[in-house]
């Protein structure tokens, strides 16, 4: 168990991707209660975004120069990707009944993958994403990445923005007013329309910086990340209660853990040897869903965002 | 709406019907042509030529087109052209089983070369073989593929006569890599890691039967998910068992990465794969791969003085991929098809029979000339009897070769 350190740091990184990718699930359920399963490819297409920045830029940039452009292109795309969903494919649907949006979400996360597959250059196979180079860190026994730091930083800086933002700010207020009662909210003269493209559109940058994080991470960026990692975050936003901004970072960093742990550790519990290992890490991950599910329905901090946030 | 569906359908009905003729009346004529005119017939070929592993792909499927272009620029069979129906598998079974289903329903295709993985292969093999239709890997190494389920106990039997491959086995694979950690290398302990594919789960197995025969310690084992690309709980396990080395059962898109994070995370230990982490990608994925390890079937085609007109003919072609691990093995699988295909000719006066598909399973069995990547024949199982095999390094951001051998026992 001298690795416990090491895999719990490796666990809640992680679990910090998941949660940054929940946000976006989170935040269009709680206030239009649809499920945006093409919220995995928009995360996709913030790291192809990204990419794109990085390949225009001329070569010898420093990576302190170019991360923050990789980021703001990341960002760019993912936005308009998920505001051009919102518009064109969410919208024209939104008093139809709930299965068809759902359908829509499905489509669009097939018809985004084909796009990047088919006309990004090169995106057949796994496309080389910059990393920062040097060594990494030590922490006692613990190893942290620099392609991690990113990650580690950025996550609670977009969690504490987004806290100020909903709670402090009048749009803020509009999206929670929104959530909790659409007709009434625009009754008292909220702009319900760009509330909800707001909500679409904070999901996305929020998974672009995920996905600028995932290339950091992994070196690699291809069309069908988003969708096994977007699943991972829907699980994480429902496990911390589906709707509820904070719930979303706190399911993403238990399932994080929970996989870390799980990949780590089973096998060497009595009897589990043969369930354990990389391969069992999604299973687990999914049985601790369906425990919190049956336990607590609403998830680990229940509700939605207009009650709590 | 009703009525334009209705016609819709019945254009589409119409045209698939009269397609189907042509194919027939086309069939039909190269059967009957004789002496003057030309018969075409066709090579099909099963790869992934998107996806992963593309790169492999299109390797095998220009070395298969280069191939045809000189049967029919030499006039290798009088009265007979070749041409290429290369199908998409993406690397995963479902498509390569519906690839040859197409391709048998094609009766202009006399045989087929692909696909790449043992996996795709296995859902392939029934069907080329209910219809007498030769198929010939260039890179299978699955056993069970040639020599049935329990090849692992001594009980050898071919599941499939129409099933030939080019390429070495993982029988052969797996222990050289062992023989060379073990006693080239002097690594002791090795952490074994593998994808559960049909491909790298049998390399594992061959990988760690041999290699604790010579003595060696497998310090701890690993299964990952072939889409997995974060694997830092892993590497964390393998820092704490104190690993000299990792064995990987798989291919290069998640190779790549499980050798970038280990070195990332100061596991400064090489990882060693099989022929499937030896492509230029893997070093694009791994900027950190430096003395890295990879066995790959044959010797180096750049080293073989057979293998230098390939080369040449292939950068004339001016294709804009490489032919990469297999593209000699590909083009000696198409000109096993094509020398086949002569013989079957010639003994028939010249024309193609028309049971000709039976007549070059049979024909390929027999086979033997001097190809590319050696001497080409096949033993009672399919499989190619040409043993050698290469280890290469990753030095300078290349593939090295770092020992060649014909694989003894």
């Amino acid at each position: 168990m001298h690795d416990l350190p090491q895999q719990l740091a490796n666990g809640l990184i992680l679990g910090a991707l998941y949660g940054l990718v929940a946000i976006g699930y989170t935040m269009v359920y709680g206030i239009v209660q649809l499920i945006n399963f093409a919220h995995g490819e928009i995360f996709m297409v913030g790291g192809f975004g990204a990419l794109t920045a990085y390949l225009v830029l001329p070569g010898g940039t420093t990576l302190w120069l170019a991360v923050p452009l990789m980021l703001i292109a990341g960002i760019l795309v993912s936005t308009l990707v998920a505001v051009g969903a919102e518009r064109f494919a969410y919208r024209p649907l939104r008093t139809a009944p709930r299965l068809a949006p759902l359908i829509t979400a499905i489509g669009l996360s097939i018809v985004l993958q084909q796009l990047v597959f088919s006309f990004y250059p090169d995106a057949k196979k796994a496309r080389v994403f910059p990393k920062i180079p040097g060594d990494p860190f030590h922490l006692a026994s613990v190893t942290i990445q620099r392609s991690d730091v990113f990650l580690i930083i950025a996550a609670p800086v977009c969690m504490v923005i987004l806290g100020w933002f909903v709670a402090r700010t009048r749009s803020g207020r509009a999206m929670q007013a929104t959530s909790q009662d659409p007709d009434t909210a625009k009754l008292m003269g909220i702009d319900t329309d760009r509330v909800i493209v707001m909500a679409f559109a904070i999901g996305a940058a929020f998974a672009a910086v995920a996905a600028v994080a995932y290339g950091l991470r992994t070196g690699q960026v291809d069309f069908r990340m988003g969708f096994i990692l977007g699943l991972k975050a829907f699980t994480a936003a429902v496990l911390g209660g589906i709707g509820n901004i904070y719930g979303a970072m706190l399911g993403g960093l238990a399932l994080g853990l929970a996989e870390g742990l799980a990949t780590a550790y089973i096998q060497h519990v009595p009897g589990m040897h043969l369930f354990g290992g990389g391969a069992w890490k999604d299973v687990w991950a999914f049985v601790l869903l369906i425990v919190v599910l049956l336990v607590r329905p609403q998830g680990l901090l229940g509700e939605r965002v207009a009650d709590r946030a | 709406m009703r009525h334009r569906s209705a016609l819709v359908v019945s254009i589409a009905v119409i045209g698939a019907l009269s397609l189907s003729a042509c194919g027939a009346r086309d069939a039909k004529k190269g059967g009957d042509a004789a002496g003057g005119g030309s018969t075409t017939v066709t090579i099909g070929v099963d790869a992934p030529l998107t996806g992963d592993l593309s790169a492999l792909g299109l390797g095998i499927k220009n070395s298969v087109d280069l191939a045809i272009k000189q049967a029919n620029e030499k006039n290798e069979v009088p009265g007979v052209k070749f041409q290429i129906k290369a199908l998409d598998d993406t690397a995963k079974p479902a498509p390569g089983q519906q690839n040859a289903t197409q391709l048998v329903a094609d009766n202009n295709v006399i045989g087929v070369v692909g696909p790449l993985n043992s996996s795709v292969a296995q859902s392939m093999q029934q069907i080329f073989n209910d219809a007498n239709l030769v198929e010939i890997s260039p890179a299978n190494t699955g056993v069970a593929l040639s020599q049935g389920e329990k090849w692992a106990t001594g009980t050898k039997a071919r599941p499939f006569k129409s099933y030939f491959r080019t390429a070495t086995t993982d029988a052969v694979q797996g222990p050289f890599a062992a023989q060379y950690l073990f006693t080239d290398a002097k690594k002791s302990k090795v952490f074994l890691i593998d994808d559960q594919k049909t491909y790298g789960a049998g390399l594992a197995a061959t990988f760690k039967g041999e290699f604790t025969k010579l003595g060696g310690t497998i310090v701890g084992e690993e299964h990952v998910n072939p889409d997995d690309r974060d694997f830092n709980a892993i590497v964390t396990k393998v820092k704490a068992a104190g690993a000299e080395a990792v064995y990987y059962g798989g291919e290069y898109p998640a190779a790549g990465p499980l050798s970038l994070q280990l070195k990332d995370a100061g596991v400064n230990i090489p990882l060693m794969g099989g022929d499937g982490i030896q492509s230029g990608d893997f070093i694009k994925l791994n900027p950190k791969g430096q003395g890295d390890l990879a066995t790959a079937v044959g010797l180096p085609v750049e080293q073989l003085p057979t293998a230098a007109k390939f080369i040449a003919d292939y950068n004339a072609a001016g294709y804009k991929d490489k032919y990469e691990t297999y593209g000699g093995y590909s083009y000696d699988s198409a000109w096993a098809i094509v020398q086949a295909v002569k013989t079957v000719v010639a003994a028939n006066n010249g024309k193609v029979p028309t049971d000709v598909r039976k007549k070059v399973v049979d024909a390929v069995q027999q086979i033997s000339f001097d190809g590319v990547t050696g001497k080409v024949s096949f033993d009672e199982y399919g499989d190619t009897t040409n043993k050698q095999l290469t280890v290469y390094a990753v030095k300078d951001n290349a593939w090295a070769v770092e020992k060649s051998g014909t694989f003894a026992g």
